[in-house]
């Protein structure tokens, strides 16, 4: 069955559902879940690129004799872009809570202006 | 802010119950995972992220008041630099040859020195060399992590919101 | 005047994304798959491993690993020195 190029098409919705949501949201929390979407659009293009038509896991416990595997690498770097953006977003989450705390309010309209 | 349930108290009684019955279950699983890392799809970082899960299940369910008998940050923040060091001190290990030399691998069936059948089998447990004690290193690492952050995160966030 | 602006770059950067994601190869058939196929031939004769992944992540490109096991470390230190308690601001204020 031939796809064509529709997976990378929902790879590139994710990011842009994640833009969306990071221009024209206005709580910090809405924002950092669009940061998070981004991040969540990227690894799933990551991963989509080692892809080989008809191709079983990169597992040679209880696999099927003589099968086509998918290419590993992509997979072993994907998982240290989802650690990355792990931390991304719990340094986020923690300056949310400390605007939070100083300012008393998460929308950025009103946490222009500095405040001693 | 008193409805949201991240209070002292917890949860409700059903809730503190199960998560007394299934906190041992997913510790269990998580730890099946990190074990098993090379021979089934998982590894040191997927177990890791399970076992960060059941600590943040205890966290929730019994609130901050309930957790301080059971863990202790000093000890996970602790954990963690010790499992940082011990993957930085395997990946030292076969210096002789070169960094990251994998120096158990195939040393004819002592500690984790069994050679592997090419092709598809059924999976031997005692072979890979440093790669599973490298799981269990990153494995420590990121629970201990995780659970720090959640437990730092949560306290400090009562603090900063009353204050 | 600003939103309508934020919307002309929202929607150019959303055809871009649609246009460059359609003009790819199609999906399934990798470029250069060379590297990949000398780790699966052998992963199990070298390091004595049935998970091929597991052996890229933690023995052909371990260099990586290390650099994300730093990072993750970087980031709860970070997280926890900024919640530390803040006892020390007076002695800080004082002596400066």
């Amino acid at each position: 069955m031939n796809v064509g190029n529709f997976p990378f098409v929902i790879a590139a919705l994710l990011v842009v559902f994640g833009l969306y949501a990071l221009l024209f949201k206005r709580n910090l929390i809405k924002m950092v879940i669009g940061v998070s979407l981004v991040e969540t659009g990227v690894n799933l293009f990551l991963v989509m690129l080692g892809y080989r038509s008809d191709g079983a896991a990169p597992i040679y416990t209880y696999a099927n004799a003589g099968e086509r595997m998918v290419l590993p690498t992509p997979q072993a770097l994907t998982l240290t872009s989802i650690v990355i953006g792990l931390a991304t977003t719990a340094l986020l989450l923690s300056f949310a809570v400390f605007v939070h705390g100083h300012y008393g309010t998460l929308d950025v309209r009103k946490i222009k202006e500095l405040r001693g | 802010m008193g409805g949201c349930g991240m209070n002292q108290d917890g949860m409700s009684v059903i809730v503190r119950t199960v998560t007394r019955f299934i906190y041992g279950l997913i510790l269990v699983f998580g730890f099946y995972v990190i074990m098993h890392g090379h021979l089934t799809p998982g590894g040191g970082f997927q177990g890791g992220a399970v076992v960060a899960s059941a600590f943040a299940l205890l966290l929730v369910a019994l609130g901050t008041a309930g957790v301080k008998g059971h863990l202790n940050k000093h000890l996970l923040q602790s954990l963690e630099e010790v499992g940082a060091l011990a993957f930085l001190g395997l990946a030292f290990a076969g210096i002789g040859t070169a960094f990251f030399y994998n120096l158990l691998a195939n040393t004819g069936g002592g500690f984790f020195g069994v050679g592997v059948p090419a092709g598809p089998n059924a999976g031997v447990l005692n072979a890979g060399g440093l790669v599973p004690l490298m799981n269990w290193a990153v494995g420590l690492k990121v629970m201990t992590g995780i659970a720090c952050i959640v437990i730092v995160m949560l306290v400090g966030a009562r603090k900063e919101g009353t204050e | 005047m600003r939103k309508a602006l934020l919307l002309v770059c929202f929607l150019f950067v959303t055809a871009f994304l649609l246009l460059a994601a359609t003009s790819t190869r199609p999906f399934g058939t990798p470029n250069e798959a060379a590297m990949d196929d000398y780790f699966i031939a052998n992963a199990q004769g070298e390091i004595a491993v049935n998970n091929v992944v597991t052996a890229v992540v933690f023995d052909y490109r371990g260099f990586d690993t290390l650099g994300e096991a730093t990072v993750l470390f970087t980031a709860v230190i970070s997280v926890l020195a900024l919640f530390r308690k803040r006892r020390e601001d007076e002695q800080w204020g004082g002596a400066a």
